[in-house]
């Protein structure tokens, strides 16, 4: 009890030093409520080769914004961006600025482990890490916060729960992550995602490693999770943006052709491009 | 066109080939074969309890056994193993994880592949100058380094290997949750490959198990109680070399005993490693 009270006299003597700091910073960043993400002339190196080229794009918070496009045209070069996992390649480069929440997330002095609990990212292939499926979704809880046993057992299950999986595992959390089935997998790194409650959810054709019953099931989630998270999400197959997605924007050789709601991306494209792709001409 | 040769010649070349090659694969076989036998023969009447408890006996009388130099192999090797599987893990970590393809990592990598080339009794004479000359004596700790320096390239190479297995996606996916990069390879990547790393570690300690050149010139060899590792200590392998080579026939026997024992360890361990590695190649 006592320990409680000096841990929160230690944050409230901190907060009243840092007030002034905060002040100035909210002046010089403007937060815009309907802006989550702006990409402002992005361009992307594998080395030499250039995979984007002055990508500009805004994501609105708590929408399902799809992105799509033919094989090799950036997507996933793209998203990749927004939580910098492409450092761990060397030779990677990216620059122009992606702003999220109004702060450059490119700038050398952003803390990386922040930004990616904020930013949460799933993969096309399921990815368990080989451990047991409590300690998959726990690990990130750890990660972030120093919570006790009972805390980190109850966010476990709710991370699985938000994720439909709670039912299908509570009999198996000590089982190994890898020990589940494909779709299983996919939602246990939901789970694991969410766990460390980010605001933004990245997601690299999160279906397209797993069959059609997981993918609804995938989808359904996406339908709510989006109340509570901004989702940006790529995909492969052209129904499933139109099913799932508020906005659409369509890649092409490493350039965005066409942005706006899907309905209208699918209804009334403007770019001859896109109405070729979304009708299956090219892809 | 008429082929080259005739079919009748080609199945001749063809089983000829196969012949030989198979005659050669059972002539190593046979080897191996016939060297397990002679030492289980030779070596099986010398086993017995007090091999296993007793000091060694002087020649001709009844009695004694090794157990000095059982002890001191095992603390010889154990004390190995501390000094070169942390450092060898590390290497391997950082050729895999950080240095990649750079420059420094690629001369590591060549100088790690020069060392596992190097004679063992190069690694004994160099222990030799190193600790032995300048302390004016032998011991355990000077055997144990020469050792570890045989380890450490191996260990270093395997870990490199089985950590390139582990699919890029599965550090992505950690460091992606904001995981530090150390605590993703310890973590999420060590994890991953755990039973390739088991081998490695595994068939580098079956691998010194058996040195006798470096501890010729480092550890030497003890009839009595390995006490401290900080003077000549016992070992089983020096232990078969002067054993072997003296007049005496129960000495003789009792070097027997001693490479069965090594043996045994060195055959289960390789065994013990391939029952990993067939589940860390899945």
């Amino acid at each position: 009890m006592n320990a409680t009270l000096t841990e929160t006299w230690k944050q409230t003597i901190s907060s009243l030093s840092e007030g002034d700091a905060k002040e100035r910073e909210k002046e010089s960043v403007v937060v815009n409520a309907s802006v989550k993400i702006e990409v402002r002339n992005l361009n992307f190196f594998y080395g030499t080769h250039q995979a984007l080229f002055d990508n500009n794009l805004v994501i609105e918070p708590r929408k399902v914004t799809a992105i799509i496009g033919p094989s090799g045209c950036g997507k996933s070069t793209h998203i990749r961006v927004y939580n910098r996992i492409f450092e761990l390649y060397r030779e990677q480069k990216a620059t122009g600025e992606v702003l999220i929440d109004g702060r450059n997330i490119l700038s050398p002095t952003v803390d990386v482990i922040e930004l990616r609990r904020k930013v949460g990212m799933i993969f096309q292939k399921p990815t368990p890490f080989p451990i047991s499926v409590f300690e998959n979704v726990a690990y990130g809880l750890k990660l972030h916060y120093r919570l006790g046993r009972a805390d980190i057992a109850e966010r476990v299950e709710k991370a699985l729960r938000s994720a439909a999986l709670w039912d299908e595992v509570k009999d198996k959390l000590n089982k190994p992550g890898t020990a589940l089935s494909g779709g299983q997998q996919q939602r246990l790194c939901v789970a694991r995602a969410i766990a460390v409650e980010p605001e933004i959810l990245l997601m690299d054709e999160p279906t397209s490693a797993i069959d059609p019953v997981a993918t609804s099931k995938i989808e359904d989630l996406i339908e709510t999770l989006k109340q509570e998270y901004t989702i940006v999400i790529v995909t492969h197959n052209m129904q499933q943006a139109s099913r799932i997605s508020d906005f659409t924007a369509f890649f092409y050789q490493g350039y965005i052709m066409e942005f706006g709601t899907t309905r209208q991306i699918f209804t009334n494209p403007v770019n001859p491009k896109t109405e070729s792709y979304i009708t299956g001409r090219f892809g | 066109m008429k082929p080259l040769r005739s079919l009748w010649m080609r199945k001749t070349i063809n089983t000829g080939v196969t012949v030989i090659s198979t005659l050669a694969a059972l002539l190593g076989i046979l080897i191996l074969a016939w060297i397990l036998y002679v030492v289980l023969q030779r070596g099986y009447e010398a086993i017995n309890w007090s091999f296993f408890t007793e000091l060694p006996a002087p020649p001709g009388m009844e009695g004694g056994g090794l157990a000095n130099a059982i002890l001191g192999t095992m603390l010889i090797t154990a004390f190995a193993t501390v000094l070169g599987i942390p450092l060898g893990l590390m290497a391997g970590v950082y050729l895999a994880e950080f240095g990649k393809q750079q420059p420094l990592a690629n001369l590591i990598r060549f100088t790690v592949n020069v060392m596992m080339g190097v004679p063992s009794i190069i690694v004994g004479l160099f222990v030799f100058t190193l600790i032995v000359m300048p302390m004016q004596h032998f011991s355990g700790y000077a055997g144990a380094l020469a050792l570890a320096i045989i380890m450490l390239p191996v260990v270093a190479r395997t870990t490199e290997d089985m950590l390139t297995m582990v699919p890029n996606s599965l550090r992505e996916s950690a460091l992606a949750l904001g995981a530090p990069r150390w605590r993703t390879t310890l973590g999420i990547v060590f994890r991953g490959a755990k039973k390739g790393l088991t081998t490695g570690i595994l068939l580098s300690v079956a691998r010194v198990s058996g040195e006798t050149a470096p501890l010729l010139f480092t550890a030497l060899n003890s009839p009595y109680w390995p006490s401290k590792l900080n003077e000549p200590t016992p070992n089983l392998t020096v232990t078969i070399f002067n054993y072997a080579m003296s007049p005496y026939e129960d000495w003789q026997r009792a070097a027997w005993g001693a490479s069965l024992l090594i043996m045994t360890a060195v055959l289960s361990l390789s065994v013990l490693a391939r029952y990993f590695m067939k589940d860390a190649k899945r």
